[in-house]
């Protein structure tokens, strides 16, 4: 067991909580300023990536297609509230539920229907291929830093978007006080369907960048969704703040676990079933830590309100 | 979780089945019954197995759902996380009858391809799970409830999918079908009877629980929480009871089901499975006794014709659905029997 | 002197910076209706949600009938004999009033631990139930739905509920809030009958209730009690004149 290894892994991990960071922010910022529970989530991170790889193949602009991918998200996003999202938040959680799972099968299926069930490929653009070396001589790829980069820039953003700016307050204002944001003369409309876009395009964006590394297909979004909601429980849902340290902390254990429980199942088992007792129990591993820190804090770690 | 306003009908669930007043309502429910078992009797008259199995899928799958209704319909939990009792209903299945094929010992035990040890063990399996991941999960509400019930079968698909002794993501199949004392289990019909009845008992057991004192007080946990604990009744120990049987229900529908399919795999445990269970329950109608039979009705029939038209008719699922919870929101039932709420 | 049902030994309960109840000691004693008054904001319904169980206060010491229930949870209280009512409605809309009321009767009956036996049919449960909603005048709308009640009616049927429990103490939060003169006088007088069978800790606005009904005053002004005593003492205290005209 190396300090090379642990370090590069360690490095993976973040890598994953900034993506699942993307994805959570947005769906804790929709819960915590309209109260609305969105499973469909995930398809905007599905369009992110398809717009992305079509824009880039045809442009051959990376950036062009991140570009375009964050914007056809957030689009796709501010469509989805007018249409559908904006009757639901009166609603129970249960229709919330169903009317969002609906619009998964929806964008699912219509995307399947459109490009055909076999992925599409994105690659990173060449300037971002290379790797540097890490301390201990590993290398490590230069993409999977920028991401990170990308991720700690957006939280950044998100943070000085929240405390210092007209917008950020009226969030603020919309998570505390539903009513009162009304009172303030704050078209609520307005705020709501601009919340749900930028939670969107946050999203596609992380689509856009995770879809370079793997394939990009239909479902791509589900299980980073179900991720993301793991992270907004442990972080406290509707806390920006909790869910960037929830996204840390789900994305360094699930990395770590996966790689290193199968070699300590190794220390006393075959090596064949450490391997299987070990993937095993890596694949469950963040669903336990939620439930410890359930059974400690109910409401997460920085409860915001339920 | 005291959040839904939707007026529920608490006759069917309040009255014994078979009470003597047959309204518009007990009119649909026996032509329910009437069609759900005279439809594979033709179907075997006319030598169509394929339909007869259609029907038990049909079945299987309301049963499904007539666990879940116990849970999300009657008790209020909306939980988005059942697949976990039907996969795991599935496994026991599986599991056992690999076992019994090869002879081979599971944690000491053999396995075995009688039916009725299977099912008992599913029930276990599934009742025990349903206590852990209840025992934690009940003590959040409203979104975490939903979030987390998902991710916990969530922990046991992946569980499923890592495992590489039970065939991993390939699935487990179960060369011949497990059988039954004194019944022909093979017999496409046979089966369907034996589904059909056990789909009665669970409909049955339903409707008298909700009759019942503990049925009284997961309405009233449902209704308002805080009249019930004000009452002297703690709602926790009554919400999780429920779950759990209610998770019981699916996992035995869970069972058979992979009996019918000779097959097991981890998609009996995917979100996409509960979420349709979800759709088949609101689509016949919540907290309604027959809401999941008319639901499965309509899903898997829509299903196979549409399936049969469109390799995407999950996205005209998707379209229906929305509309449905957009504008319909009584269910099939209700909008074939009116609604009578209150009892 | 009566016997003590109820004592509240110096409960404390902050909130942050706020001291929403601070060393707060109260009695309710056999046959008596104690009022505690107070001007809003005054800390009321903090201290009820202790009472209660719905909340844990920092400090101090609650017991019913001699027993400790201060680690107690709202459904163990209620179990022990503590009945409530609440500002706002709590009851199940779709269902009947008789409904609402046997839910407490079932409480009493045992566990509810029973899969099988219709309630529909249980004379067990019925019978206190109807007799319930008897002693509260609503034996004649048994059968109607909660939400097609009045609001006095559901205040009734809120009564009703509680009494259900056979409680040894009551504790009722504004049960005359939003009633006509007519129904504020039948509530005032059934509450007069039934101080005799179980003591009533009565939070209440309307002032003219208050003292024709109350056998003890407490006067609640930012967590703490400011005053205490039969009706004439507190009528004449300056420290309460001083709270409520400068409310």
């Amino acid at each position: 067991m190396s300090a090379t290894l642990l370090i590069e892994q360690l490095i993976n991990g973040l890598q994953l909580g900034t993506m699942l960071f993307l994805m959570a922010s947005g769906l804790t910022l929709v819960f915590g300023v309209m109260g609305l529970i969105n499973l469909a989530h995930g398809s905007f991170y599905m369009v992110g990536a398809y717009v992305t790889a079509l824009t880039t193949a045809s442009t051959g602009s990376f950036l062009l297609g991140l570009a375009a991918g964050s914007l056809a998200a957030a689009a796709a996003g501010a469509v989805v509230e007018l249409l559908v999202i904006r009757r639901l938040y009166h609603r129970s959680h249960l229709d919330q539920v169903l009317a969002t799972f609906a619009l998964i099968l929806i964008f699912s299926e219509g995307t399947r229907w459109l490009f055909g069930s076999s992925p599409l490929w994105l690659s990173p653009p060449e300037w971002l291929a290379g790797s540097v070396a890490l301390p201990g001589g590993a290398r490590y790829p230069v993409y999977r830093l920028m991401i990170i980069a990308v991720g700690v820039l957006i939280a950044a953003g998100l943070y000085l978007l929240i405390s210092r700016t007209r917008l950020g307050m009226r969030i603020r204002a919309g998570e505390s006080d539903r009513e009162m944001i009304g009172a303030l003369g704050i078209d609520i409309r307005r705020l709501y369907t601009l919340v749900f876009a930028l939670g969107a395009a946050l999203a596609g964006l992380a689509g856009s960048l995770v879809g370079a590394l793997q394939s990009v297909q239909v479902g791509m979004g589900e299980p980073v969704l179900i991720l993301a909601f793991v992270v907004i429980v442990i972080g406290g849902i509707g806390s920006i703040k909790g869910a960037l340290l929830g996204a840390i902390l789900v994305g360094v254990v699930d990395t770590l676990g996966r790689i290193f429980l199968p070699a300590l199942f190794g220390l006393f088992m075959s090596p064949s079933e450490a391997a299987g007792v070990g993937t095993a129990l890596a694949a469950m591993l963040i669903y336990i830590l939620m439930a410890v820190i359930l059974a400690f804090k109910p409401q997460g770690l920085f409860a915001a309100h339920d | 979780m005291t959040e839904h306003s939707t007026e529920r009908p608490h006759d069917t669930a309040a009255a014994p089945m078979g009470a003597p007043r047959l309204g518009r309502q007990g009119l649909v429910h026996v032509a329910l019954l009437t069609l759900t078992l005279l439809a594979p009797l033709v179907a075997h008259l006319l030598g169509e197995a394929y339909y007869v199995n259609l029907a038990t899928r049909i079945v299987l799958v309301a049963m499904a759902g007539v666990g879940l209704n116990l849970a999300l319909g009657h008790g209020g939990m909306i939980s988005f996380g059942h697949a976990a009792y039907f996969g795991v209903g599935g496994y026991v299945a599986g599991i056992s009858a690999y076992h019994a094929f090869d002879g081979s010992l599971l944690m000491g035990l053999p396995g075995s391809d009688d039916m009725l040890v299977i099912w008992a063990v599913a029930l276990l399996a599934c009742g025990l799970l349903a206590l852990a991941i209840g025992a934690v999960s009940l003590r959040t509400s409203g979104v975490y409830f939903i979030m987390i019930t998902l991710a916990f079968a969530q922990m046991v698909y992946y569980f499923a999918n890592s495992w590489p002794s039970y065939g991993g993501q390939d699935g487990l199949p179960i060369y011949l079908r497990n059988g039954l004392p004194l019944i022909d289990s093979q017999d496409p019909l046979s089966f369907f009877l034996v589904c059909f009845a056990l789909l009665l008992a669970a409909m049955a057991i339903t409707a008298r629980l909700m009759g019942s004192r503990f049925g009284a007080a997961l309405t009233m946990a449902r209704l308002n929480e805080t009249r019930l604990a004000t009452a002297g009744i703690s709602p926790y120990p009554i919400r999780l009871t429920a779950f759990v049987i209610s998770a019981m229900i699916t996992g035995l529908a869970g069972a058979l089901y992979a009996d019918l399919n000779g097959f097991v795999s981890p998609a009996m445990l995917s979100w996409h499975f509960s979420g349709e269970l979800m759709v088949i329950v609101i689509l016949g109608g919540v907290g309604r006794l027959f809401g999941p039979l008319a639901g499965a009705i309509v899903y898997v029939l829509m299903e196979t014709l549409l399936g049969g038209l469109t390799e995407y008719w999950l996205f005209f699922l998707g379209l229906v659905l929305l509309g449905v919870v957009l504008f319909a929101r009584q269910g099939v039932i209700g909008w074939l029997a009116g609604g009578t709420p209150h009892g | 002197m009566a016997e003590t049902v109820l004592s509240i030994e110096g409960l404390h309960k902050r909130f942050g910076a706020l001291q929403a109840t601070h060393d707060v000691s109260l009695t309710l004693r056999a046959g008596e209706i104690h009022a505690l008054i107070g001007p809003n904001g005054a800390g009321k319904s903090t201290l009820i949600a202790q009472i209660a169980g719905s909340l844990r206060p920092d400090a101090g010491r609650i017991r019913l009938a001699g027993r400790d229930i201060t680690g107690l949870g709202v459904a163990a209280r209620a179990r022990l004999g503590l009945g409530r009512s609440f500002q706002v409605s709590s009851l199940a809309e779709p269902l009947s009033a008789l409904r609402n009321v046997m839910i407490g009767a079932q409480a009493r009956a045992g566990h509810s631990f029973r899969f099988w036996r219709p309630v529909a049919r249980d004379a067990l449960l019925l019978a206190p139930a109807r007799e319930a909603l008897e002693r509260v005048h609503l034996g004649h709308r048994a059968d109607t739905p909660v939400a097609a009640l009045s609001h006095g009616e559901r205040r009734q049927v809120e009564v009703a509920c509680a009494l259900v429990l056979e409680p040894r103490a009551l504790l009722l939060d504004e049960p005359m809030a939003g009633l006509g003169p007519e129904g504020s006088a039948r509530l005032t007088e059934l509450l007069e009958t039934l101080k005799r069978e179980v003591p009533i800790l009565l939070i209440e606005h309307d002032m003219d209730a208050v003292f024709r009904l109350a056998d003890r005053l407490s006067v609640l002004v930012d967590g703490r009690v400011i005053a205490h005593g039969d009706v004439e003492a507190i009528r004449r205290d300056p420290r309460v004149q001083a709270a409520y005209l400068g409310d």
